[in-house]
């Protein structure tokens, strides 16, 4: 039996709020963070909302506390205030102490630098500042953010599209599990960026009105930007300290499509295997779930082959669902740690986030997502899913301690 | 910690690809300022359907990808895990160029589609109809070693047996350009074979995709085991980088990431004339070219010396007479950021 991994801190920000506060006052009040696109200078503006964090990249950086002068893009920021808190929480000042490793995840990594650079460079291949240019990798953000967080036992980023963030945390448990490391910070960081607003606008699948997880007339996802971290730690270390626990990562699964590149199986091959590894790992019944946090990022295909392979997992007995993407848009690299902190959030105050902007179920599923804040449900078992590009499925269990 | 190697394969600047044996004759590039790949006659290896919309580092990939599970005779890994330190960059460049020189409207969404890190990871999955576990890095120096300690933590957690561990990165012409800007390259075009050589500063840009088929328990195939692996982020040190080597067993060879730019280098030969003062050296870095997943082309150096028990004089470092090969250490550094440290033993 392979060693508990124990969640002690997690860390956000996004569209709904800068701080784990802020973040659960929004989730509690209903309150989206989609709206018009204000920060980004795009020719879409008008007409595609996102699901944007309104301050600039000075602001940022001024929350951040880091010098005005430094080179970071926003995905850095983001990802270091996200992880300070996590850390925080976890009431983690000496990283030295134990072997503390950070597996971060990205898809665009300094990409908003990359598209500024790119703009003169296209004219004159001589011009383009280079600093503009030097935090475009998925490494950048992650090395500022360990740099920050003064990590250097095992620092390695993730990047396989839209469930970045969940194989972020689940090999950071595996690498608790075999022993490689006592302790991670785990986590993604997404901002946006003209090249996702583009590249998804390009395959026609941005929801001019907002993205409508499993409404029967969802009409695309909402980007969103964010980041958020868990600190895991092991058994030992939670048993020496004594330190406040979350929850615990119980279960974990990855699994491939293997369908297309981009649409997922009719049938959610990929997302029934993922999710029945996380059950298989976490030891449980599907019974046993009281709350799936699913990918639901609200595109006719995803949220069709996502809520076949939930039925085909739970049956007639599905339990209360949502995607909280309705709040904070689909932040691509981020969400599965965002999603993550919502379910740490769910058991912490038991709590099932409902699902915005439905309206009508659809046809050809059984069930419908919660659409109503429910207080005082009793939520031991979260399954959380992230599905990416490439058919990259990947499923988190986190449980109550 | 340990991992069997049942086959590898390469593509490289080196005609390492067609080869059975390895560098039987090294590649020679004179007046170069960065190395491209040797590429195969892809059709033999991918339906030429599937490739056509394939950019450069996806046939690449694919290609290595699916020679090397050939070689290994297995159908379904029960893992497949790719490194990249820069992704798809030909089709993220031609998605970005597209964005401003159409002003964001009516964009071909392929490029897009194209342009994720694990692009190569999936197709190859996509090709084989292969559900299994799918993991991408993409960390600069750390990429391939980060892809391949999932791997070897996928054996030990017995979830796999047989598994598909790459690594790959595409040079291309941008890439060169703004590295280059970066001051990465020597300005002076040079001689690959004489790399170590040159004074002046910079290295010689390179790419290649490399993978490697991995069991859990040694098989017949096996020839190769990789025994520890380390990574460490920007050491305070030569002291800490010391210590790391010497936590490893004491190896018959050591293959180094020299590659020309004499600031970097001085952390080798440091070792070279300090710890390693008794150890046989080699290097590799000519002939691939400098690059993020680099120490991919390293170990499949460094498991073919073991196979063949015979060094390749274009690699030695020095004279010192080597005997049976049983272990090899490989470090690597990236720009004195990424170090790793590899293990290599015969079986």
């Amino acid at each position: 039996m392979a060693a508990k991994v124990f969640i002690t801190g997690a860390g956000i920000i996004s569209s709904i709020g800068l701080d784990y506060k802020e973040v659960l006052s929004s989730l509690k009040a209903s309150r989206s963070g989609i709206g018009k696109m204000t920060l980004i200078d795009s020719v879409h503006k008008e007409e595609i909302p996102v699901a944007e964090i309104k301050k600039t990249n000075a602001e940022l950086k001024e929350l951040a506390n880091v010098p005005g002068k430094a080179i970071f893009s926003r995905t850095s920021l983001l990802g270091i205030i996200a992880a300070r808190e996590a850390l925080s929480q976890a009431e983690i000042e000496n990283t030295s102490e134990y072997r503390t490793g950070l597996i971060s995840a990205s898809t665009v990594g300094g990409m908003d630098r990359t598209e500024k650079f790119l703009k003169k460079y296209l004219k004159d291949k001589n011009h383009g500042r280079l600093r503009d240019i030097i935090t475009h990798d998925m490494g950048d953000s992650t090395e500022k953010i360990a740099e920050y967080c003064r990590i250097s036992d095992y620092v390695t980023t993730i990047s396989t599209a839209c469930s970045s963030s969940a194989n972020a945390i689940m090999v950071g448990s595996r690498l608790i599990e075999n022993g490689i490391l006592d302790r991670a910070l785990v986590g993604g960081v997404d901002c946006l960026t003209l090249f996702t607003i583009n590249g998804f606008n390009s395959l026609m699948i941005l929801d001019k009105n907002g993205c409508r997880p499993f409404d029967e007339n969802r009409n695309g996802l909402t980007l969103g930007e964010g980041a958020a971290f868990l600190v895991l730690e092991s058994e030992r270390i939670v048993e020496k300290t004594g330190k406040k626990i979350f929850g615990a990562v119980s279960g974990y699964g990855n699994a491939c499509d293997a369908f297309h590149q981009t649409a997922s199986s009719p049938g959610g091959d990929g997302a029934f295997l993922s999710m029945q590894k996380a059950l298989l790992k976490a030891g449980i019944t599907p019974d046993k779930i009281d709350y799936i946090n699913a990918h639901g990022t609200g595109t006719k295909n995803n949220d069709l082959s996502e809520g076949n392979a939930i039925e085909r997992l739970f049956g007639n007995s599905v339990p209360p669902c949502s995607s909280t993407k309705s709040f904070t848009g689909h932040t691509l690299g981020a969400a599965g740690g965002i999603e993550a902190v919502f379910s740490v959030m769910a058991i912490e105050h038991q709590c099932i986030w409902p699902n915005l902007n439905f309206a009508n179920k659809m046809n050809e599923l059984g069930f419908l997502p919660v659409t109503e804040l429910r207080k005082d449900a009793a939520v031991r078992n979260v399954l959380s899913n992230s599905f990416g590009f490439g058919g990259n499925n990947t499923s988190l269990i986190f449980s109550k301690c | 910690m340990e991992a069997f190697i049942n086959s590898l394969s390469a593509i490289s600047p080196q005609n390492t690809f067609a080869e059975e044996k390895l560098l039987h004759e090294a590649r020679e590039y004179n007046n170069v300022r960065f190395l491209r790949c040797v590429e195969p006659q892809y059709s033999t290896f991918i339906d030429p359907m599937a490739s056509r919309r394939m950019s450069r580092i996806i046939k690449m990939g694919v290609c290595s990808a699916i020679k090397c599970l050939q070689e290994a005779g297995i159908n379904n890994p029960d893992a497949i895990i790719t490194g990249t330190g820069m992704g798809c960059v030909e089709d993220t460049g031609r998605f970005l160029a597209s964005i401003f020189e159409n002003e964001e409207k009516l964009l071909n969404p392929t490029p897009f589609i194209q342009s994720t890190h694990n692009t190569v990871g999936a197709s190859i999955a996509l090709i084989l109809k292969c559900k299994n576990y799918n993991n991408t890095y993409g960390h600069r120096g750390f990429s391939f070693e980060s892809a391949l300690l999932d791997g070897i933590m996928m054996l030990q957690e017995e979830e796999a047996n047989d598994i598909l561990v790459g690594a790959l990165d595409e040079l291309t012409p941008d890439l060169f350009t703004i590295t280059d800007r970066l001051g990465f390259w020597k300005k002076d075009p040079v001689n690959n074979l004489h790399l170590k050589d040159y004074r002046s500063r910079g290295s010689l840009a390179g790419e290649g995709t490399t993978f490697f088929s991995l069991s859990r328990t040694k098989n017949e195939k096996s020839f190769a085991r990789i025994r520890s692996l380390q990574t460490f982020l920007k050491p305070a040190g030569q002291r800490e980088i010391e210590k790391k080597l010497t936590d490893t067993d004491k190896p018959d060879l050591v293959i180094l990431g020299i590659n020309g730019n004499p600031p970097g280098d001085e952390i080798y030969n440091h070792l070279k004339s300090g710890i390693f003062v008794n150890t046989p050296a080699a290097y590799y870095k000519h002939l691939c070219g400098e690059y993020d997943t680099s120490s991919a082309f390293a170990l499949a150096m460094a498991a073919g010396i073991i196979r063949e028990q015979h060094v390749p004089d274009i690699m030695k470092l020095d004279s010192k007479p080597v005997g049976a090969i049983r272990n090899i250490l490989i470090y690597n550094h990236l720009r004195n950021v990424n170090h790793s440290v590899i293990q290599v033993s015969s079986c």
